[in-house]
């Protein structure tokens, strides 16, 4: 039963960790980027809120509504002024330029907020605390169910949006051979453009529930996209979305079995499995299922 | 690529050469310059032998880092395991009563045979799964030293034994192992790069797949770089803890040592052989000149990344070499005589 109990909390912490990576997935998918502010952003995301919350005493979820916005134009003029640039030479030029974005987001928070650890776990009120008893060993906290089902929502829209909708179908398009789409009339940097605003959207979202679920600094965004990456990676780079939740749950569960066997190995045991996960024939198991490209 | 590659007409004097007269007298100023070194800890006081230690630990991440992204290709963000295991592995070693110099030694060559094995693992990856891969080695690590109690744990340990020495003479020794670490691995990379080798490293990281079609070894190639990258970060770590005598596992397993590479080769120039001593000495300079302006240093520091990778994506001395047509060191080939080189589009 303690078993069950671990690969419970191991999906509700996948679920998570998808959220994280969504964004993450999106952007690799379609153009290549590892984006290595990806994190900081998620953290500017919550220091936003963060702020509101100083003062209009609300519900984070409720200053998430304002935030998300700004995020979305945020990553528009992200892609417009900056990653646009460095699309054109391959891996390496966008790795480098997100690097240094990384480290001015980070120093630019640490210069603007103190860098005390904070948390919006007591502003969230009672679902930071609560939790379901389902048996002696078996519990669901409310968080990580709503974390969970926020993902599925967030993943299911973007699926959605990408097979059913024209901008979508464009943004498909684009993933799958940028220049042919060019061909047939659909602009390739507008649609980069929307999806870097949406992805930086994403990650404030999860930024929020991070800040919800434990503390953040202005440096602990890399602490939490490496988890992030890990699941992108899993679930097949960027090549199906459903893939990088499922990564994200692999992840999890990982890492609380790993918990298990040994208090102070879940990370480690993250890392290994997803070591194992690439070792495989397929690199990467979830690589089955091809929404994207 | 630009079509308007100028081609120059053949004659008969046209001949393919390595060396030119400036080439010669560079190379050779080079060798002079490492001489002229040892002498530092002679001429200079206490203070300019650890300054140059710490310059030279810089201008080995930055060869290492772009020997591996440079020349081969493979962008790592995990260079950082090395450096840890090589600081570790000294410690451990001095632990078990070997000469800590000595120890330094053993730690670099210890780091290129762990990374035999990884070399199979991580070189199945392209990309990103690459770039990810190393970082999550690197982390895995840190995590693992963190729970051995006889290297300090998380708390961090000391190279106590190394006392042994009088602060004097002992920053003489680590200044000239730290010299000797450092122009062996330029050396080596050096004749690499002039041997049968270093043209299918080149063809590789412009092509993989072209150059894997006509017969280079892809693989054996990439690895012998991975190795010699390995090895160069481990002798880094290995002297960063000589340097400064304290570790911890966090600070010497950080992501951070790997952004400072990268920042060195990016301001120096990515796969130009000089270009990242130019950026360690460029770093070098902006932090002891703006070093103590905190955070609003680190935000420059980050938006200089950016505007090098954006705007002059060959950094300093790619684009001088560009503009000028010059070859300072003999590690590729030129055709007779020409001086002007297919322009490329700087985006």
């Amino acid at each position: 039963m303690i078993w069950v109990n671990d690969v419970v909390q191991g999906i509700l912490l996948g679920g998570f960790y998808g959220l994280l990576a969504c964004g993450l997935a999106l952007m690799f998918g379609l153009m290549r980027i590892i984006n290595l502010a990806h994190g900081d952003l998620a953290v500017l995301g919550a220091y936003l809120i963060f702020l509101l919350l100083e003062h209009w005493h609300v519900s984070p979820f409720l200053g998430l509504l304002p935030v998300l916005p700004v995020m979305l134009g945020l990553g528009y003029l992200l892609q417009r002024t900056i990653l646009e640039r460095s699309l054109r030479s391959g891996l390496l030029v966008p790795l480098l330029t997100t690097f240094g974005l990384s480290i001015v987001i980070q120093n630019l928070l640490q210069q603007s907020f103190s860098p005390d650890v904070q948390s919006l776990g007591a502003s969230a009120g009672s679902v930071a605390t609560a939790s379901w008893q389902i048996t002696s060993q078996l519990s669901i906290s409310a968080i990580g169910a709503l974390t969970l089902g926020v993902a599925v929502l967030i993943f299911g829209g973007l699926q959605l949006y990408l097979s059913r909708t024209s901008s979508g179908r464009r943004m498909r398009a684009t993933a799958q051979d940028p220049d042919t789409a060019e061909l047939v009339g659909i602009d390739s940097r507008a649609v980069y453009a929307r999806a870097t605003a949406i992805a930086v959207a994403i990650a404030a979202i999860g930024g929020m529930f991070l800040a919800i679920r434990s503390d953040f600094y202005p440096y602990s965004g890399p602490t939490h996209l490496i988890f992030a990456f890990e699941a992108v990676v899993i679930g097949g780079l960027g090549s199906s979305l459903w893939g990088t939740l499922a990564g994200g749950i692999v992840l999890g569960v990982a890492q609380t079995i790993g918990g298990q066997i040994n208090p102070e190995y879940p990370v480690l045991a993250g890392h290994l499995v997803f070591l194992l996960v690439l070792l495989s024939p397929r690199g990467g198991i979830l690589n089955l299922r091809r929404a994207m490209a | 690529m630009s079509g308007a590659a100028p081609t120059t007409p053949a004659g008969p004097s046209r001949a393919i050469a390595r060396w030119t007269r400036l080439s010669a007298g560079f190379t050779s100023g080079f060798g002079g310059l490492v001489i002229a070194l040892v002498f530092v800890p002679v001429a200079f006081g206490a203070n300019t032998t650890q300054e140059m230690t710490t310059l030279l630990i810089l201008v080995l991440m930055a060869v290492m880092w772009n020997a591996l992204a440079g020349y081969g290709g493979l962008v790592s963000i995990g260079q950082q395991a090395y450096i840890g295991l090589g600081a570790y592995a000294t410690v451990w070693l001095a632990n078990h009563s070997v000469n800590p110099y000595l120890a330094m030694v053993l730690a670099t060559l210890f780091c290129g045979v762990v990374a035999i094995p990884l070399s199979f693992l991580m070189l199945r990856f392209r990309g990103a799964q690459f770039a990810i891969g190393t970082w999550v080695v690197a982390e895995a690590l840190a995590i693992y030293v963190s729970f051995d109690n006889a290297l300090g744990a998380g708390s961090g340990t000391s190279l106590s034994q190394i006392d042994s020495y009088a602060p004097g003479p002992r920053e003489h020794y680590t200044y000239w192992l730290t010299l000797a670490m450092t122009a062996f691995f330029i050396g080596v990379l050096f004749v690499l790069l002039r041997s049968r080798l270093g043209s299918s490293l080149q063809a590789i990281r412009d092509d993989e797949d072209a150059a894997a079609s006509v017969g280079v070894r892809v693989v054996a190639g990439k690895r012998i770089l991975f190795l010699l990258a390995a090895t160069g970060a481990g002798a880094a770590g290995a002297m960063t803890l000589a340097n400064t005598l304290f570790i911890e596992p966090t600070a010497i397993f950080s992501v951070n040592y790997t952004a400072l590479m990268i920042f060195m080769v990016l301001v120096g120039g990515l796969g130009t052989f000089e270009g990242p001593i130019i950026g360690a000495i460029v770093l070098y300079v902006i932090q002891n000149q703006f070093g103590n302006n905190g955070t609003w240093y680190l935000v420059g520091l980050g938006g200089a990344a950016m505007a090098f990778a954006l705007l002059m994506p060959r950094g300093l001395w790619g684009t001088l070499e560009e503009r000028s047509g010059l070859r300072f060191m003999p590690v590729g080939y030129r055709v007779g005589s020409a001086s002007t080189l297919p322009a490329e589009e700087a985006q």
